[in-house]
């Protein structure tokens, strides 16, 4: 378990982290969602004791990292799969990490072997290709058979068939029950691992959510219909079981519902349709109505409209 | 945290990087092949010395005149050992694994600095005794009165030069600038100073002016120099105690 309370961290003016409280749990994938620059890896770095918090606590299984005894041991990191001297071999860069903390050298074959990097344990880091410096960092923070592991963009650059490992390890370790805590800028990417989501804009919290209840509000399918006759409509609709939702603008959402069918029924009773349009609202476009406000560097469209500011989890109660 | 189990990973670290050999055997090469080529030339050179030089010579000091430019290796050493670190990004990985960052650094500068004695005293009798060979009949021997002191006190003097580097390293981060400040300090700055008569007696209180007096026999004539052999090797001590202390208070504070 890690517990973030308060926690900020400011560069001069500049506040990269501001006032972090949530706490990521054990048996499931945890992802942090954030676009770039949002604070996801200083909060890391803080995580692990790198980067001093200006205000705040951070504590480990309840506590502070620096006082963890042989830290491998319990939380397992790859912040940066280049964070290696390139002129120690594979081998030898895990076993400097090992012997730190008391781990004995046959566990550096052991990771080796998981993440499929045997054949090249003697070869120097610098040759390894991006794919080959992720499986070493993530041999690394396997290396202390830790509860807690925290992967930062663990997938950025690597082929889909080195994403699919990687998601594949992240599930099974936390179907063991381990805590496992990924850091993303992209809301797919969660999307297929991440049983519990923790969004940042700008360093702030904006949602401590479970996936499910995210996809649930974000993801619906539904139908959008207008009508000059309101009320027949409603009838006829409440009348074959089908329950709508009113919007502000005085068209319906049919959660669920089918057009073809919607558009029979209204035929049949003889309702003027001026819209029937089925409507799916990605995860991604809720990402980003969730994040738009915070991102700090808007690429212009050109089409002038900006996201209207909404208070977070406003955009969830069913206008669409 | 087990000082012991960070000092056995700092010396799989420092075995098992390049930088590390090559450093180390350039200043053995050329501390040696300098000491040997100067002291062939000074035994040539004796009969043409005034009485005043003859006086003053220096048979054991002389067979190390090489370290003036092995100790150029030796910094290169103390930068790289702890400078590596930041250049590659591998500090993160290590302060993850070893929060404890006053462990973390006193256990890789333990490790760096037996590395650097061991090599250092190795040279200093190695160049010692060719250099003598090279000598003649002026050489010196190691029962001689001091010489022992002098031939321990090289290996004491480059330890320190490395330690005092990975001080600094520490201080400033990147090797460039470590080795920007460093390599024109003790090969150019320090020896202006000390040659100039304006600035001598400030040059004289430099780390490696002080420090390199252990190596002497002979006291030259008309020497007013304030300390002596041991002294000259403590001056130089404070200077690398403070330069460690720059740099833990550096790494303590700072953010990795």
């Amino acid at each position: 378990m890690i517990e973030l309370e308060g926690l900020t961290k400011r560069y001069g003016e500049k506040v990269a982290v501001n006032n972090l409280s949530f706490a990521v749990r054990p048996g499931m994938v945890t992802g942090f969602l954030g676009p770039n620059g949002a604070g996801k890896s200083t909060t890391m770095r803080m995580i692990l004791g790198l980067d001093r918090p200006t205000a705040g606590d951070v504590r480990i299984d309840g506590t502070h990292y620096d006082r963890l005894k042989d830290p491998l041991t319990y939380i397992g990191a790859l912040l940066d799969a280049k964070a290696v001297h390139g002129g120690r071999s594979a081998f030898n860069h895990l076993l400097c990490l090992a012997q730190s903390n008391g781990i004995p050298r046959a566990r550096v074959h052991e990771v080796l072997d998981t993440v499929g990097l045997t054949p090249v344990a003697r070869k120097k880091a610098k040759g390894f290709s991006l794919g080959m410096g992720q499986r070493l960092g993530i041999a690394g923070a396997l290396l202390g058979d830790p509860r807690i592991l925290m992967f930062d963009e663990p997938v950025n650059g690597l082929d889909p068939e080195g994403i699919h490992w990687i998601r594949t390890l992240m599930k099974s370790l936390a179907a063991q029950g381990r805590t496992v805590f990924v850091s993303s800028h992209l809301m797919s990417e969660m999307a297929l691992t991440a049983d519990h989501l923790v969004v940042i804009g700008q360093g702030r919290l904006l949602a401590d959510t479970s996936m499910a209840d995210f996809i649930q509000r974000n993801s619906r399918a539904y139908v959008r219909v207008r009508t000059p006759q309101p009320e027949q409509l409603s009838d006829v609709l409440a009348a074959a079981g089908i329950t709508v939702v009113r919007t502000g603008d005085g068209a319906f959402e049919v959660d669920g519902g089918k057009a073809e069918h919607i558009g029979e029924l209204a035929a049949r009773h003889q309702v003027v349709l001026h819209e029937l349009s089925p409507q799916q609202a990605s995860l991604e476009e809720a990402f980003m109505r969730l994040t738009a406000e915070s991102v700090e560097y808007h690429a212009h469209s050109g089409t002038g409209d900006a996201p209207a500011a909404r208070a977070w989890g406003e955009d969830w109660t069913g206008e669409g | 945290m087990a000082a012991a189990q960070v000092v056995r990973s700092e010396w799989t670290k420092i075995r098992s990087v390049a930088s590390t050999v090559w450093t180390l055997s350039l200043a053995v090469v050329v501390t040696v092949a300098l000491g040997i080529l100067i002291s062939l030339l000074s035994r040539h050179e004796f009969d043409n010395l005034s009485r005043a030089e003859r006086l003053s010579f220096d048979p054991t000091f002389v067979s190390f005149a090489g370290m003036s430019l092995g100790q150029l290796a030796m910094i290169v050493f103390g930068v790289l050992v702890v400078s590596n670190e930041y250049s590659t990004g591998m500090i993160r990985t290590s302060l993850a694994a070893v929060p404890q960052r006053g462990t973390f650094l006193f256990s890789k500068l333990a490790v760096a600095t037996a590395l650097a004695f061991g090599v250092g005293l190795a040279t200093s009798f190695v160049t010692f005794f060719l250099g003598q060979a090279m000598l003649g009949e002026h050489r010196a021997a190691l029962g001689d009165p001091g010489v022992l002191r002098a031939v321990v006190g090289g290996g004491l003097y480059m330890t320190l030069i490395a330690v005092f580097s990975m001080g600094v390293a520490a201080m400033l981060r990147g090797p460039m600038l470590s080795l920007g400040i460093l390599m024109p300090f003790f090969f150019l700055i320090s020896n202006i100073l000390g040659n100039v008569g304006a600035t001598e007696k400030v040059g004289r209180y430099l780390p490696d002016q002080a420090g390199s007096s252990i190596m002497r026999v002979v006291t030259p004539v008309d020497d007013d120099t304030p300390y002596g052999p041991w002294g000259g090797l403590g001056i130089m001590a404070l200077w690398v105690l403070a330069a460690l202390l720059g740099g833990f208070l550096s790494l303590k504070k700072r953010d990795a």
